[in-house]
């Protein structure tokens, strides 16, 4: 009896699966979509230590200066971080888009080494090693990217890496019109 | 007309696969010798058919027929003539045509080398082969037909993805199809073996060329996959522990413990239930890759056509297959008969419980993937939490198992069948292990003291290398070299090629130099033992892109050393940008440059690596597919011909 349902097992255990895949297609879950809790309110609160050494810490007044910032959060462990690093990159080179970087759940050093190994893209950055902020933000992983207007509104929430496509589509046009 | 020929092809191949799915099934339960004779000829139909159809859709692509909507959505005429070919399969539609192509062609190599198999069990697989044919023709032809034309034609097609402009992805998908599809073969000899309720000696015979040829296959196809990502993502890496390369690490590590325990069941006609199940999940894995690529119920690194519509007909096609193979297995495997009980009377010590270590092993590296893989969609629909799995997860899972594998491989094949003694073996590799701890020490001390754990792995390929050789050696001192089978030498190659695999990712992954750096034109920073230098960075005009290219001058002790020329291409038809590394590889050794984006300062950012070892992964890959080729064209398999009523269980060596 017993074997018969080792026999069965590997029948239920694809039962399983195939019902969370099913399940999965069928909620018109977007892996990739982008979340509407945050949008259209006040930017949360931002408090967070340096990451950089003997910089000031990061306060709200930084997403209140009367023009448009980008709020990024990332991580030395997070391939899709290192993906969208790149455009990041461009958005401070070529656009000289404001960006707040915030560490997370990355130890100090980490983060630090990574950013030094591929190049800084943030204006001012931040670390959120226990994860405290993230909740104010709403944050459910890495990376998430915010877009703030220069009123402090929250006009954008990425839940995924930004593409190129969002970046020609959507972020630049706001952050050109928020000029 | 030629798009209409293809068409016509291919619902004439979707009739004959019917057939071929039905009738040698029906003769197979009744005896019909001419039902069962239906098979091999309706085989080789359904593969000319379908190859007709696919050289029509070819066609097409080469001559840009802008009246076909496949073509006009993923071809240029300015596309370089290759490119134009192996668009053909850069796109979904064409790609389950190339699937389906290769499916067929696999069940007609059964019908022409099955000429050994007797008539039940040969009906019986290419039967399976052939319903697995009838799902995906169906699939094409109800909701993928690429030969819809267009009127009117425009004039110009949409191009194609700037980053599958590439040599390496060109032929990246055929070899792993032959590796996917390869698999679909073992799979229809395990269901044909549970419809018979027989697996013996024979049958692991007959299945093995099978499962080595897509082994084989899938294991260049992993490869150069890994290599296309190491130069076009312009990272340094090659491998990211992505679903997507995820998806084809499963199949290839249930295929690979498959391989093995066949090798039980054909020398010691054991572990035949085991084994039955490895070859339906091997098959089922690369199923559920290509579902998790396609459907987009994952996010992943690399740019891929995602659609959740296509990704319901994979899942019921998944469910169907893998459901009917394991339903089928639960119902009839119980019954095999087997000589020493269902799990075999094993020593521990002995070639068959080191092969069954070795299974143990390599399915929980699989399941170790696949819950790394699947664990954030599941806890994304449970909770609605979001988390991205990535390396950290693996290397401190994975890595981990591989030790003990790594460990046991080189005893493994010292170790006689049914009973042996571990301390004559181990006496025998002691050599093997100093020369190992030597090396560890040696990485340790002489170049990085803080990576210990990569000085540790680096002992363990040497430790791979080492031991594969010295059990080679072994044999054929004892004057066994001229008789060896090609299958020794074929396992010693693969085993051997294994620890240069390993050499050559420990070596890149933990001792690579690396620096990335805002350079502006003549500027010079210092690169490890190097001086680079930005000389220029020129515009160039491509066939269908532009491009800046930068040439960038190393130099050492002050002489020059190599000129590395990384560009970054924009595709003008799509505004896309694409990132072209320069690599000069000495063999021991990559220089490794891309070229940024440029700043508003005249500024260009420059990343260069110089990467230990680096190449050794990918030919370590490929000599291990090699081993797996030699071990093909053993005369045994080739012409073995093993009869069924006289076989008994081989003489154990």
């Amino acid at each position: 009896m017993n074997n018969r349902v080792l026999y069965l097992l590997p029948l239920l255990t694809l039962a399983v699966m195939a019902g969370f895949f099913g399940w999965s297609l069928l909620s018109g879950r977007d892996p990739a979509s982008i979340g509407s809790v945050m949008v259209n309110r006040q930017a949360p609160r931002l408090a967070a230590p340096a990451l950089r050494e003997g910089e000031p810490a990061l306060t709200s007044d930084l997403l209140k200066t009367g023009k448009p910032v980008l709020v990024n959060f990332f991580a030395s462990w997070c391939t899709p971080c290192l993906a969208e690093h790149p455009l990041m990159m461009r958005l401070r080179q070529r656009e000289g888009v404001t960006i707040v970087g915030i560490a997370w759940k990355n130890k100090p050093e980490e983060a630090r080494a990574w950013l030094k190994k591929l190049g800084d893209p943030f204006t001012y950055a931040g670390t959120d090693y226990d994860g405290m902020l993230s909740l104010d933000w709403g944050l459910s992983g890495v990376p998430e990217t915010y877009l703030i207007d220069a009123a402090g509104i929250v006009r954008l929430h990425y839940h995924a890496p930004i593409t190129e496509k969002d970046l020609n589509d959507t972020i630049l046009p706001l952050l050109r019109a928020g000029k | 007309m030629i798009p209409e020929l293809g068409h016509f092809a291919l619902i004439l191949a979707f009739a004959v696969a019917i057939v071929q799915g039905t009738l040698p099934l029906i003769g197979a339960s009744r005896g019909d010798a001419r039902l069962m004779a239906l098979g091999r000829t309706a085989a080789l139909t359904q593969a000319f058919l379908i190859l007709l159809s696919f050289g029509a859709l070819v066609q097409c692509y080469v001559v840009s027929d802008f009246s076909v909507a496949n073509v006009v959505a993923n071809s240029h005429s300015a596309k370089p003539l290759l490119y134009k070919i192996t668009g053909t399969w850069g796109n979904h539609e064409g790609s389950m045509m190339l699937w389906t192509l290769i499916l067929a062609l696999f069940g007609a190599s059964v019908a022409i080398f099955g000429a050994n198999l007797p008539d039940t069990l040969r009906s019986r697989v290419l039967s399976v082969q052939a319903l697995i044919g009838v799902g995906f023709l169906a699939f094409i032809l109800f909701t993928s037909n690429p030969f819809l034309r267009l009127s009117p034609a425009p004039l110009d097609g949409n191009g194609l993805n700037p980053v599958l402009q590439d040599p390496g992805l060109a032929f990246h998908p055929p070899m792993l199809y032959l590796g996917y599809v390869g698999f679909s073969v073992t799979y229809s000899f395990a269901i044909a073996a549970l419809l018979e309720g027989r697996v013996d000696v024979a049958w692991a015979r007959w299945v093995r060329p099978w499962t080595l040829a897509a082994w084989c296959f899938l294991t260049l196809g992993i490869a150069l996959g890994s290599w296309w990502s190491y130069y076009i993502l312009g990272w340094g890496g090659f491998w990211f522990w992505d679903p997507v390369e995820n998806a084809s690490l499963m199949p290839w590590l249930a295929g690979t413990a498959l391989l093995h325990s066949a090798v039980v069941v054909e020398k010691r006609d054991a572990l035949k239930s085991w084994t039955v199940l490895l070859a339906i999940l091997a098959f089922s894995l690369s199923l559920l890759g290509t579902f998790l690529v396609r459907s987009g119920v994952l996010t992943s690194v690399h740019a891929f056509a995602q659609d959740p519509a296509r990704g319901m007909f994979i899942l019921a096609f998944l469910i169907v297959v893998t459901g009917g193979g394991l339903a089928l297995y639960a119902w009839r495997a119980p019954k095999l008969q087997h000589a020493h009980g269902p799990w075999g009377l094993f020593q521990p010590v002995s070639r068959e419980g080191a092969l069954i270590l070795n299974n143990l092993l390599l399915c929980t590296l699989a399941v170790t993937v696949l819950l790394g893989t699947l664990y954030p969609l599941f806890l994304d629909l449970v909770s609605g939490a979001k988390v991205s799995v990535g390396p950290p997860f693996f290397n401190a899972t994975f890595v981990p198992i591989c030790a003990p594998l790594f460990a046991a491989l080189c005893v493994g094949p010292f170790l006689s069948w049914k009973r042996a003694e571990l301390g004559p073996a181990l006496a025998r590799l002691r050599a093997v292990f100093f020369a190992a701890v030597m090396a560890a020490v040696v990485a340790a001390v002489a170049i990085d003291g803080r990576a210990t754990l990569a000085a540790v792995a680096f002992g363990f390929g040497v430790w791979l290398i080492l031991g594969s050789a010295t059990e080679f050696v072994g044999r054929a001192r004892r004057g066994r070299l001229r008789t060896m089978p090609r299958s020794t030498i074929g396992m010693t190659i693969s085993h051997a090629a294994l620890g240069v695999v390993v050499l050559g990712s420990v070596a890149t992954a933990a001792w690579n130099t690396e620096l990335i750096h805002t350079m502006k034109l003549g500027e010079s920073a210092p690169f490890g033992d190097y001086t680079a230098t930005l000389v220029k960075v020129e515009p160039l005009q491509g066939p269908n892109y532009t491009a800046e290219r930068a040439t960038i001058v190393l130099s050492l002790d002050g002489k020059p050393y190599t000129t590395l020329t990384p560009e970054r291409r924009l595709f003008t038809v799509q505004r896309r940008q694409v990132s072209e590394t320069s690599i000069q590889t000495n063999l021991l050794r990559d220089l490794y440059a891309t070229l940024g984006e440029g700043d508003l300062q005249g500024g260009w950012v420059v990343r260069l690596y110089n990467n230990p070892l680096a190449p050794w992964i990918w030919l370590g890959a490929a000599l291990c597919a090699l081993g797996g080729f030699v071990s093909l064209s053993d005369r045994r398999l080739r012409i073995g011909a093993p009869k069924r009523s006289r076989v008994a269980a081989q003489p154990a060596e």
